[in-house]
Parts: C-alpha cells; structure tokens; sequence
C-alpha cells in the first residue's frame, strides 16, 4: 500500500465563532475591492478618469441640499420595499414579486384619485387610498402565499408573473387614463386640485416619507426581534418540520406574513403615487422589488442593516445616474457598478464563515498538535 | 384573418430563445444550481454578439457571411460562459445562497446589455444613429433554399435561420445526454443527492462548474438568436424583456426534460404573440389585458402542477442547496 496520502493544496473549514470585528473588516475590504474594480470597469469602458467619476458620484449623492433630499427619498423608499421583504425572505419564502406588491399599491392609490377625486375632499381620500392599496398590496402578495400554504406551488415563479400580470394591468389603466388622449401617459392626477396628494412638512416634499420609512424600520425591527410572530416566522425558515411540531400552523404563518409583506409594499406604493410622484407608470417600482431582495439579504434580515447595505445601493445608483447625464452615457452604467459591488460582497460572505487552510499552514498545526 | 400555418412559423421564432433558455438552465438545475440569473445571462449573451458584429460590420472591411457569423457567435458563447463563470465561482467555490447571486447577476446582465446597447455608438466613437446589424442578421438567417420554402409544409418547417435547427439540436443532444450517457448519470446524481455522488468519486465541482458555463452558453445563444433572426439585428434597449423569466419557469414545466420543452415553448411563443391576433378594434387598453396571458397560463400551469404532486415531476432533491462536504 502507498502510504503517502495526497494531501489537497488547499483546505477549508467552517469558522465556529465569528468576531464582530473580522465581519465588518471583510465586509469593508471587499467594498472597497468592488469599488477599485468598478474605477477600472469604468476607465476601461468609458476612457474616463476614474476619480473624476468618483467625485462627480459623491456629488451627485451629496453636491447640493435638493439632492440629498433625492438620495433620503430614494433611501427611504428602498429601505420600506426591503423592510417589506425581510419577514417573507426570513421564512425562506422566495417573494420575488415585491415589484407587483408596490405596483398594487401604486394602482390602487391612482385609481382612488382619478375616480373619486372630485367626489371627496382630502380628508376623506387620504385614509380612503391608504386602506386601497394597503390591501391590494396584501392581495397581490396572499394570492402566491395562498397556494404556497396549501399545495406548496413554486413561490419563486408565482410572485415573479404576479409582478407581469400587475404590470399589464397597470398598462391596461394607463391607456383608460391617459391625459391627454393617445399620449399613452396618464400626467399628473388632480394637478389642480390636489386631491390625494400628501401634505409636505415643513416645506420639505420629501420629510414625511423619510419619516414614515424609519418608523415602518423600527416597527419592523421589533415585530422580527420581539414578538411572538417574528419568532414563529424564524422557525418555519429554519425548519418547517421543527414549526409543525412545535405546534405552528405553518400555512397560517405564510398567510399572515405575506400579507404583512404586501402590505409595507402597498404602502410604499401609496407614498410613491400620494407623495411623490403624483402620477402612476409601468416602471414606477424601478425594480425595487429585486433590489429589495438584495438588500435584504446582504443585511441578513436586520432592518437597521439593511440601512447600510440600501445606502450602498442608492448612493451607487444616484452616482451613477449623475455620471451618466455628465457623460453623455446610457443610465443603465448604474446596474453594473451596483452588479459588481453585489458580486464581492455576496463573495465576501465566504471570507466571514470560512476558514482557508492552505496545505503548509496545515502541517504546521498537526506538529504543534 | 387568422391562419395557422401564418400563426405557427411566428410561434416557433418567438419560442427558440425560450428553448435555449429553457435548456440551459435544465442543465443548471441538473446539477443543483438555481440559476436566476438566467435572465441577465441572456442579456449579456446578446450585447457580446452585438458588440462583436458591431465592431466587424463598421471595421470597413468587406463583410463575409462566414465571419459575420462566427465573430457574433464566438463573443456571445465567450460573454455567456463568463457570467457562468461568475455564478460558479460564487456559489460554488465560495458557497454563496444561489438565489441570491442569480439575482445579482441578472441586475448587472440586464444593466451590461442595456448599457453598452445604449452607448456603444458614443464609445466606438462611430456615426450611426442606432445599432442595425442587417448584414449580420441576413447571415444569421440563411437557412433552407428559397425554393423550399413554399406550401404549408415548406413554411411550417423549411422557412427558419439555421440557429432555430441547432436550436432544437440543442435540446436533443441535451436530452439525449442527460438520460442515456454516463456522464448524464452522474450529472443527475450531482444535482439529486451530492454527498452520494462525491461518496462514490464524482467530482462535484466539476460537474456543476460544466454543466452551469455550458447551460448559461446555451442560454446565451437565446439571447444572441432574438436580437440576430427574430429583431433583425436592431438592438433596443429592455427589448428582450422577460423572456429570460419565461424560460426560468418553462423549465418546471417541462419536468426538467429539454425534449419536452421543445413543443412547450413553442406554444408559449404562440402564446406571447396571441395578443396580436385576438380582435380588439379600436380598443388599445384590451390588448394591454391580454398581455397578460401567458403569465395568467405560467401560474395556472404551476398551480395544476402543485396540486397534482407526481412523484416524476418533482426538481433535482439538491436543487439550490449548495454542497460543502464537511458539512454533515
């Protein structure tokens, strides 16, 4: 028998504990890795001086008051599509359809406005749209969680061609709305009389919305972290069977908590339509709904991380999309830089959990042993 | 009016981006991986095309249908395999959540086409208002003689560019190799259960790191297929659409078996298309409703498929899992 056992180069074991410290310093390392990378990308692609593109990113995010306000409502917004996200994902329920979620929200919203917009003041159309696109967006997330729950359809798929179908529903309103006719665009709803629109505070367009995403982060911090709910829902991630037979009623923990999904993306509709946007496009959840996704799960499902990794993402885009007009280059540079930084940090996370023995390093250790 | 044998030759050039999707990634799934970024490979798959014929049609010199071809064909198969690349070496190598990545990848692909789709002028500094690839896309058609291509039977089989025969081919082989060869064996051992196939001396990495790169080539050729024969070589951006999402799904629906997902893209072309037949009159909006379609028939299919469970129609066991062999 040969006695030499071939030892492999290179050998690796899973890490016991994890120091805060080691995380975060991978977590920088390879973000700046992405961001040395992304300058090279773009010196390549563009013969741009990479840190004259960088200086006009920062500010683009930061250069004046108005954009930071931009860059705080883009934030915002994102941040509530992956807070919406973060309960579904953490049950291990791939919901791609954050996308149709929102659009729910935004028809819902813009169908209060055009129909019933001179039939009520105000006081009556806030709360009114509110509640509309709250529970389409529910709907628009039950409906997958339904069939989940009961017969265990594919999830993936089904939340991905609800996100189709709500957008061609949504194009089917366009036409019956558009203003003026033919223009294939609905405009701005209620432009005279602001009916449904959201007051601004304090002269700010953009407060009420920031506002309003902390609050549903908190909110939603506390549900995951503290409540009986946030538990059950963590269970059926890790283990259905483990749920069953602790007693959860697994169907009914997808149910509810899809709805809880749908209806944050709901909501995040109505603040697009009622404050800020005033007008209702295919394209107007932006594929937040796939960012989300990403977001979510960069921060493992921690609301207030997810504040980090969606600042990340927005500042990048806001960057990019600065560029682009700078430049003179197409918009979708945004998507590649953000892919990059989304490739080394999903990489990244090999580097935290993993320890890498290399074959001396190996030897070593069993002599000192 | 409607006609069918009109109505079919459509159907088919609308389905072969989805077969190749399609089969692409039943390869993937074959082995365990969920790619979602299928959607994103077949973006990067067409641009590579496009820049490569773009660059050789505006070089100045004269064009040979034969380059013309290769070049296109060769950057497209090169694009395609470096995302597999990248989804390999992140989900494989470093074990990252598949989904996860799939989704990355399709956020940078989508970005990458419509990007360099929309600038590539501005780079290349040439003076062309926008990408027309005629002469490319005239090569990519060449197929059967015209003279073939009369009566019904000519038009319903005759009347395609050759890549919707290799197309098919594709499917085929595939098919062939997953369920009658040896290396097919072992792929489905890889995807069904890894720890048994590493017990009994299969390289799990390396199946998996071949049969992703080769079903994202595959799945690329789709995307390079749309933009070559069925846009006549007239890249717009976001044109390609969702189709990559539409394979994704197909591929459920065809129980993993690339054979089966011949007929079944076809009718999933026709089913695209359909909107253009159905009257509407003067009626706009309706057509934006029945658009919507073949999403509708996806989840209606999905759920039928749920409820009725069969043992045989169930994904690869280690689907999306990755592998990590001291993790037991």
């Amino acid at each position: 028998m040969d006695k030499t056992v071939k030892e492999p180069l290179i050998h690796i074991t899973k890490r016991r504990m994890v120091s805060k410290k080691r995380e975060w310093t991978v977590r920088i390392v390879s973000i700046l890795l992405a961001l040395i990378v992304c300058a090279i990308v773009t010196a390549v692609t563009t013969h741009l001086n990479p840190f004259a593109v960088y200086a006009s990113m920062w500010n683009g995010s930061f250069g004046s008051e108005r954009k930071m306000w931009v860059l705080a409502k883009e934030l915002a917004i994102l941040l509530m599509v992956s807070v919406a996200l973060a309960p579904s994902f953490k049950m291990k329920f791939w919901n791609l359809g954050g996308e149709g979620q929102v659009l729910a929200g935004v028809l819902a919203t813009a169908a209060c406005m055009v129909y019933l917009g001179d039939k009520m003041g105000n006081a009556g159309m806030i709360p009114l749209s509110l509640i509309s696109a709250i529970a389409l967006g529910a709907l628009w997330a039950f409906v997958p969680a339904f069939f989940k729950a009961k017969w265990n359809t594919n999830e993936t798929l089904f939340t991905l061609m609800m996100n189709y179908v709500g957008i061609q529903l949504v194009a089917y309103y366009i036409i019956k709305w558009e203003s003026p006719k033919g223009s294939g665009k609905v405009g701005i709803i209620n432009q005279n009389t602001q009916v449904g629109w959201l007051p601004s505070l304090g002269g700010k367009p953009y407060l009420l919305i920031v506002l309003v995403a902390v609050l549903v982060t908190v909110l939603m911090y506390i549900y995951l972290r503290y409540t009986k709910h946030g538990f059950e829902l963590s269970v059926v991630g890790d283990s259905q069977n483990t749920a069953k037979y602790v007693g959860i009623k697994v169907d009914r923990v997808i149910m509810r908590t899809l709805v809880l999904t749908g209806a944050i993306c709901g909501l995040t509709g109505w603040l697009m339509v009622a404050g800020t946007d005033h007008t209702i496009t295919t394209t107007l959840a932006g594929g937040r709904g796939f960012l989300g996704v990403l977001v979510a799960w960069l921060a493992h499902f921690n609301p207030i991380g997810m504040l980090l990794s969606g600042f990340l993402i927005v500042f990048m885009s806001r960057g990019a999309s600065e560029i682009s007009t700078a430049f003179g280059l197409n918009k979708a540079f945004g998507d590649i830089l953000t892919g990059i930084i989304l490739f080394f940090v999903i990489g990244s996370e090999f580097f935290i959990n993993y320890q890498i023995h290399f074959r001396k390093s190996h030897r070593k250790e069993a002599a000192d042993v | 009016m409607f006609s069918l044998v009109n109505f079919i030759p459509r159907a088919i050039v609308q389905s072969i981006p989805l077969l190749l999707g399609c089969v692409g990634e039943t390869l993937n799934e074959k082995s365990g991986s969920l790619n979602l970024g299928i959607p994103g490979v077949m973006y990067v798959g067409a641009i590579s095309g496009v820049i490569g014929s773009f660059i050789y049609e505006n070089s100045g010199s004269p064009f040979n249908p034969v380059i013309g071809v290769l070049i296109p064909l060769l950057a497209c198969l090169f694009g395609s395999l470096m995302m597999g690349l990248i989804f390999c070496f992140l989900t494989v190598s470093l074990r990252a959540n598949q989904n996860v990545t799939g989704l990355a990848m399709t956020t940078f692909g989508v970005g990458f086409g419509n990007f360099f789709g929309g600038s590539i002028m501005k780079l290349t500094g040439s003076d062309v208002p926008s990408i027309a690839l005629s002469a490319t896309s005239k090569a990519f058609k060449t197929g059967f003689p015209t003279s073939l291509q009369h009566g019904a039977v000519g038009q319903l089989l005759l009347s395609y560019g050759f890549m919707t025969y290799i197309a098919i081919i594709i499917a085929l082989v595939t098919n062939y190799i997953l369920k009658k060869t040896r290396t097919g064996l072992e792929l489905r051992a890889v995807g069904e259960n890894p720890a048994t196939a590493d017990a009994a001396g299969i390289n799990i990495n390396r199946y998996k790191y071949f049969s992703v790169c080769i079903g994202c080539m595959i799945a690329g050729l789709g995307g390079l297929y749309y933009v070559m024969d069925y846009a006549n070589g007239v890249w717009s951006n976001d044109a390609f659409g969702d189709r990559g999402w539409i394979a994704i799904a197909l591929v459920i629906f065809c129980i993993w078996r690339p054979n089966v997902a011949i007929l079944e893209s076809i009718l999933f072309g026709g089913l695209l298309i359909l909107y253009l037949y159905l009257p509407t009159g003067t009626n706009f909006a309706t057509k934006e409703l029945y658009k919507m379609i073949p999403y509708i028939v996806t989840i209606i299919v999905l759920i039928l498929i749920s409820i009725r469970n069969k043992k045989d129609s169930q994904p690869p066991e280690a689907l999306g899992l990755p592998y990590f062999r001291e993790d037991r």
